[in-house]
């Protein structure tokens, strides 16, 4: 993980760096001061922790537990991967459609609930945010294709 | 008495109806999450926050320090009849609390926990109130070195307090504070560290991405993990008599009481301590002055009473930097300073004058909050205990559901969504290895105000950085800072030097 983080230091450094990192005479510090620094202390953070990995001095580094069984792994994919899924699916039918999909399979298949609480949470999830998200707080959730569906609920309640 | 005059201003604020409900709400709300395994304030009020929109900030802040309240009494629920605590804030309780369910003494637990909580919150509402005036009065003597110079002490609490890897604390803080540079320069106005060519980077990361990211859907992978195994469920039987006959034997505890408030409050100021170390102290503080401190782990009353007044106070102690600094005291003051900014309150002691009414509302409210809290604490321990049983399969997708449109709602772009993901996968991640995620959702959120004060105070001296050290006040904060930033080192030297000898 340090590793990883001390090459996005490095890249954090290059992007602040398409700003002026110095002193600009009469204004202060540039615009890409502020960052270029801070990545830099990220970077030597890393390093420091790279070290005491290798040194053995850091309590996760004389851990002799796997960083992750394969039952956790597995439930992590699941989770994960299905809220991953559910994000994506937004972009194509909407939340409307997703947040009852992702319900169902976490309810009844990850959950192994009745069909009955599964059913229920994925119709009530939904006309409940429908009511306090677009109808009280009047702010639209993405739909994707679904949106001319929406179109007579506007009439009705807007 | 102006003190005096504005509570009672602040008074009427919380009585309006609208106020009122929202208090009774929030303590309701915050009951139920904090009782929740694995969720605690910060978690609630990360994921709710997107939901205040719909009223003023006044009436905002309240619900959201009702959530607050209520998820410090809560956490005491599950820790006592689950053994697991609800939130980290109460672990110390399950220390006492667990061993009294387990004797089938639950409710005796539950009352001493609800009544400690009672006492720590109004004690520290009351020092709250006293200290808020002087302190912003002072604080609007501020220029921008003297507010760096308070970042740079929040920061260093973390280092010289917070007892996790320094290097793993000191990268967090960093990633946090870059993370909130993304966007446009706020001097020049060109776009800086826009990752991807992403127009969504182009309005920032919002604070909320973070905070719902690492609190939200990190939170539930780590409880998801942690919690797959069988819990027992303790019984408690719960009657008005035996709750009376609780409240009578509680009077021995009242002196245990009064200090864990006041260590707690104390404690909860500073920014890396806040409710958990408070908590954890009060409880060793109690069972050092005790006269029978062998029966402490073995259910002890005092040992359910210290950490849950302790708590409460920490909490209240929390929110006295973050209104009259602008510095929050807590991950969840840290989350309600960035609220105040989506609101458009300038966060900082010019609260005070510009905004009396949020302030004095916000803490009237706290007192208001107080007695509900405890009235419907200990009026609904059966449905905390009903509620115990949902299952977290079904409790963990709505609460994903709520974390992806709380992250959309605020910009109302997917590009946040996806980021939160992110965030949430990789701090799941990180938090595994023991890095401590706190100050980095600190960090986002005192980034905007940190680095204007700094370019401001260096633009002033022409680059000279002494002007941190020489101006009376930010020199002694500064001074502060490194006893903190050196406090670790010290340890070490010291450790090194007596294995030596």
């Amino acid at each position: 993980m340090a590793l990883v983080m001390a090459v996005f230091s490095l890249y954090l450094m290059w992007k602040s760096a398409e700003l002026p990192i110095g002193w600009i005479p009469g204004k202060g510090p540039g615009g890409g001061a502020f960052p270029f620094w801070l990545s830099l202390g990220m970077l030597a953070c890393c390093v420091a922790i790279i070290l005491r990995w290798i040194a053995r001095a850091s309590p996760p580094s004389r851990s002799t537990e796997p960083f992750m069984t394969p039952e956790t792994f597995k439930w992590f994919l699941l989770v994960a991967g299905s809220l991953t899924a559910m994000i994506a699916l937004i972009h194509v039918i909407g939340v409307y459609g997703a947040v009852p999909l992702f319900l169902i399979f976490y309810v009844r298949f990850l959950g192994r609930h009745s069909w009955t609480t599964a059913g229920a949470l994925a119709i009530c999830t939904p006309v409940a945010t429908f009511f306090f998200f677009e109808i009280a707080l009047k702010k639209t959730l993405p739909k994707g294709f679904t949106e001319p569906l929406f179109y007579p609920l506007y009439d009705i309640f807007l | 008495m102006e003190v005096f005059s504005l509570l009672v201003n602040g008074f009427f604020i919380a009585f309006e109806p609208l106020n009122l409900s929202l208090v009774i709400a929030g303590v309701v709300v915050g009951l139920f999450i904090g009782a929740m395994p694995g969720l605690g304030s910060v978690n609630g009020v990360a994921i709710l926050l997107p939901m205040t929109f719909l009223v003023p900030p006044t009436s905002a802040v309240i619900f959201l320090a009702a959530i607050y309240y209520g998820a410090m009494y809560g956490g005491a629920i599950s820790s006592i009849m689950l053994g697991i605590p609800g939130a980290s804030t109460a672990v110390a309780t399950t220390f006492d609390g667990r061993p009294l369910a387990l004797k089938g003494m639950a409710d005796k637990a539950l009352v001493a926990a609800a009544t400690a909580s009672f006492v720590g919150g109004t004690i520290s509402v009351v020092l709250f109130t006293l200290f808020a005036l002087p302190m912003a009065e002072v604080a609007l003597a501020f220029g921008p070195p003297e507010t760096f110079a308070l970042m740079v002490l929040a920061f260093s609490t973390f280092i010289g307090l917070g007892g996790d890897d320094i290097a793993k604390t000191l990268f967090s803080i960093f990633i946090g504070l870059v993370f909130s540079a993304v966007g446009l320069d706020i001097i020049s106005g060109e776009p800086r560290l826009i990752f991807g060519g992403l127009t969504g980077f182009y309005h920032g990361i919002n604070f909320l991405v973070l905070a719902i990211g690492i609190y939200g859907i990190g939170e539930m992978l780590w409880t998801i993990e942690v919690s797959r195994g069988d819990v027992l469920m303790s019984k408690a039987t719960v009657s008005f008599r035996r709750i009376i006959n609780c409240l009578k034997e509680l009077r021995s505890s009242a002196k245990t009481m009064v200090l864990s408030s006041l260590l707690g409050y104390f404690v909860g100021i500073l920014p890396a301590a806040g409710a958990t170390p408070g908590s954890l102290m009060a409880y060793g503080v109690a069972k050092t002055m005790a006269k029978n401190p062998e029966t402490f782990g073995k259910g002890n009353v005092d040992g359910v009473v210290a950490p849950e007044a302790a708590n409460n106070a920490a909490s209240t102690g929390s929110m006295l930097p973050m209104l009259t600094l602008g510095i929050p005291g807590s991950p969840t003051t840290a989350i309600l300073l960035g609220g105040m900014v989506i609101w458009g309150l300038e966060p900082g002691p010019l609260v005070f004058v510009d905004h009396p009414d949020f302030v004095w509302g916000l803490i009237a409210s706290l007192y208001v909050a107080n007695v509900f809290a405890l009235l419907i604490n200990i009026g609904f321990i059966p449905a905390f205990i009903w509620v115990l049983k949902m299952p977290f399969t079904i409790l963990a997708p709505i609460i994903f559901v709520l974390c992806v449109i709380g992250g959309y709602v605020p910009t109302q772009d997917m590009h946040d969504v996806w980021l939160m993901l992110i965030f949430g996968v990789v701090g799941y991640m990180m938090r595994k290895l023991d890095y401590p995620m706190a100050p980095a959702v600190l960090a986002i959120v005192l980034g905007p105000l940190a680095e204007p004060a700094l370019r401001q105070s260096l633009i002033g001296s022409h680059g000279d950085v002494m002007i941190f050290f020489e101006r009376p006040i930010s020199g002694s904060i500064m001074a502060i800072a490194i006893i903190l930033f050196a406090l670790p080192l010290v340890k070490l030297v010291k450790a090194r030097w007596k294995r030596a000898t």
